[in-house]
């Protein structure tokens, strides 16, 4: 079985209007060789899922988000990422749902579940009700407690970045934590997968614990290799957050000058 | 006059010290220098079994270097990735002192953004774990530049849950403790709301009032102790190069 996929094939399999979820954390692990042939194309109106990180600020200046749904967006080593605040206070996102990052994950475990919600406690009381109108609560069948509806979120696609995986999509992370890509690619209807090794089956646990193997391939649909594909964010133990370069970001993303981001974005892209 | 040897900064962090005292065996989340550092003093002096995190997927028995993670060192003994992060806040064994860009006097705290949130005037990191973390479990904050633009009437998002929304399932497990900032240690009166615990030595009552959006009365408040030379030491082990200092420079 073979899901190979070449890196410029990858938007053929996208549309514009579609729910995309995105794996990693922050700028950890985050699929930027994927997030790259977005920002490429003409592919725009987008719903993007995701703890974010400069996949969301890039996307966000570029206009191709419609929808956010996020807990955060953060650089980690830098707090915020200044494409994204910048979009949201000049109304550059039409349309957001804040959560709680706990909220965040009930919401992705109840579309992997195929479950219309999942109860948390997480969000009562604070202003993420109000700033999702449309969020309920339920009354436990049990008790007098009552719990956030998290309604279950369903993604089109879902774009992960990985270590190491086989040509069937089997895929596997070496580093200290796997983040939620395996609910991701369960949440999503059809998966796209960028690794930094295309290895043989064997290989993969020839190295490794077989825990490392997060991700089954019948949740895969393309496999692409993608060496330094999460460049700049962290790839453990391939690599580790480019600093320099995503100060490099930061800079030409706060300038008052478009010129400067003009400029960063061609060499980039 | 004595001459003043103790830094704001070390009062500071033995102040954080003692709100995890009595915490018990749970997971302390520390976000700032000071507060990174108080953890591990509470740890090493008054509170031995509570377990220290390596602000990514460990939880650590001997702390790595400040603000480094377990690859620059200490010794892991349990794997806490963000997915077991989540279900460890729901089970209550877990101790919080995030930061604050907006706090009221009943304890709303915000992180999310400053105006109306359809359009923010300032867009920050987003409400993250807060509103989890108040419903579920102790949080105190920790503010180290404390001025009226961030203790304020009211917040712009309710991130972190104050007393006064603490109603039902999400009073249930809702225990806030302190606020501990760069001038004194707050905490909360019986309706919930914020009071003057002790103001730092050499602050006076009038420049906490001068510097906090609401009324607040620190004319009998008592004086945040100040750490004593074993807790120095351990200070000065954990944070040799004085980042705490910059966090929280001689005012």
């Amino acid at each position: 079985m073979d899901k190979t996929l070449a890196l410029t094939e990858v938007t053929s399999q996208l549309e514009s209007g579609m729910t995309i979820g995105i794996g990693g954390w922050g700028s950890r692990r985050k699929p930027m060789a994927l997030v790259k042939e977005i920002l490429r194309s003409d592919i725009t109106d987008l719903t993007v899922v995701a703890f974010g990180g400069p996949d969301v600020g890039l996307l966000a200046r570029a206009g191709k988000i419609r929808k956010l749904v996020y807990g955060f967006v953060s650089l980690d080593s830098i707090p915020l990422d200044p494409n994204f605040t910048r979009a949201r206070e000049r109304g550059g996102i039409p349309e957001t749902s804040e959560y709680d990052e706990g909220m965040f994950v009930a919401g992705l475990r109840a579309g992997a579940n195929r479950l219309s919600f999942q109860p948390i406690r997480a969000g009562l009381g604070s202003d993420v009700m109000a700033m999702n109108p449309d969020l309920k609560t339920v009354k436990s069948p049990y008790d007098e407690e009552e719990y956030v509806a998290v309604p279950g979120l369903r993604l089109d696609v879902s774009l992960i970045h990985l270590n190491r995986a086989d040509a069937a999509g089997n895929g596997q992370y070496l580093g200290p934590d796997p983040y939620f890509d395996d609910l991701f690619a369960m949440a999503a209807d059809r998966t796209i997968m960028s690794v930094e090794q295309i290895v043989s089956t064997d290989d993969l646990t020839a190295k490794a614990p077989p825990q490392s193997l997060l991700v089954p391939r019948i949740f895969v649909n393309h496999v692409v290799e993608a060496p330094g594909g999460a460049h700049f964010t962290s790839c453990e133990p391939d690599y580790g957050r480019d600093e320099d370069f995503q100060k490099t970001y930061v800079a030409a993303a706060k300038s008052d000058a478009d010129s400067d981001w003009t400029e960063f974005e061609e060499r980039y892209l | 006059m004595t001459l003043q040897t103790i830094s704001r900064a070390d009062v500071c962090v033995a102040a954080v010290s003692d709100a995890f005292k009595g915490s018990g065996e749970v997971l302390a989340h520390a976000v700032g220098i000071v507060p990174a550092i108080g953890v591990r003093l509470a740890k090493a002096t008054h509170t031995p079994e509570l377990a220290l995190s390596d602000g990514e997927a460990f939880m650590m028995a001997e702390a790595p270097p400040l603000l480094k993670t377990a690859a620059a060192g200490g010794v892991p003994e349990a794997w806490v990735p963000f997915r077991s992060i989540f279900d460890i806040v729901a089970s209550g064994r877990r101790h919080s002192m995030m930061g604050a860009s907006q706090i009221d006097r009943h304890g709303n705290q915000n992180i999310s953004s400053i105006g109306d949130w359809r359009q923010p005037k300032r867009q920050l990191i987003g409400v993250r774990g807060a509103p989890g973390n108040t419903v579920n479990h102790r949080v105190d904050y920790w503010v180290a530049k404390h001025s009226a633009r961030i203790f304020v009437d009211s917040v712009d998002v309710a991130s972190g849950v104050g007393n006064d929304r603490a109603v039902g399932t999400a009073g249930r497990f809702h225990d806030l403790g302190v606020v501990v900032t760069n001038l004194a240690v707050f905490g909360y009166d019986e309706n919930g709301l914020i009071k003057v615990n002790s103001i730092h030595p050499g602050v006076t009552p009038e420049e906490l009032q001068e510097a906090t959006g609401f009324p607040i009365d620190a004319t009998d408040a008592p004086l945040t102790r100040e750490p004593t030379e074993e807790e120095l030491k351990i200070i000065s082990a954990e944070d040799p190069k004085g980042l705490r200092h910059r966090e929280v420079p001689e005012s």
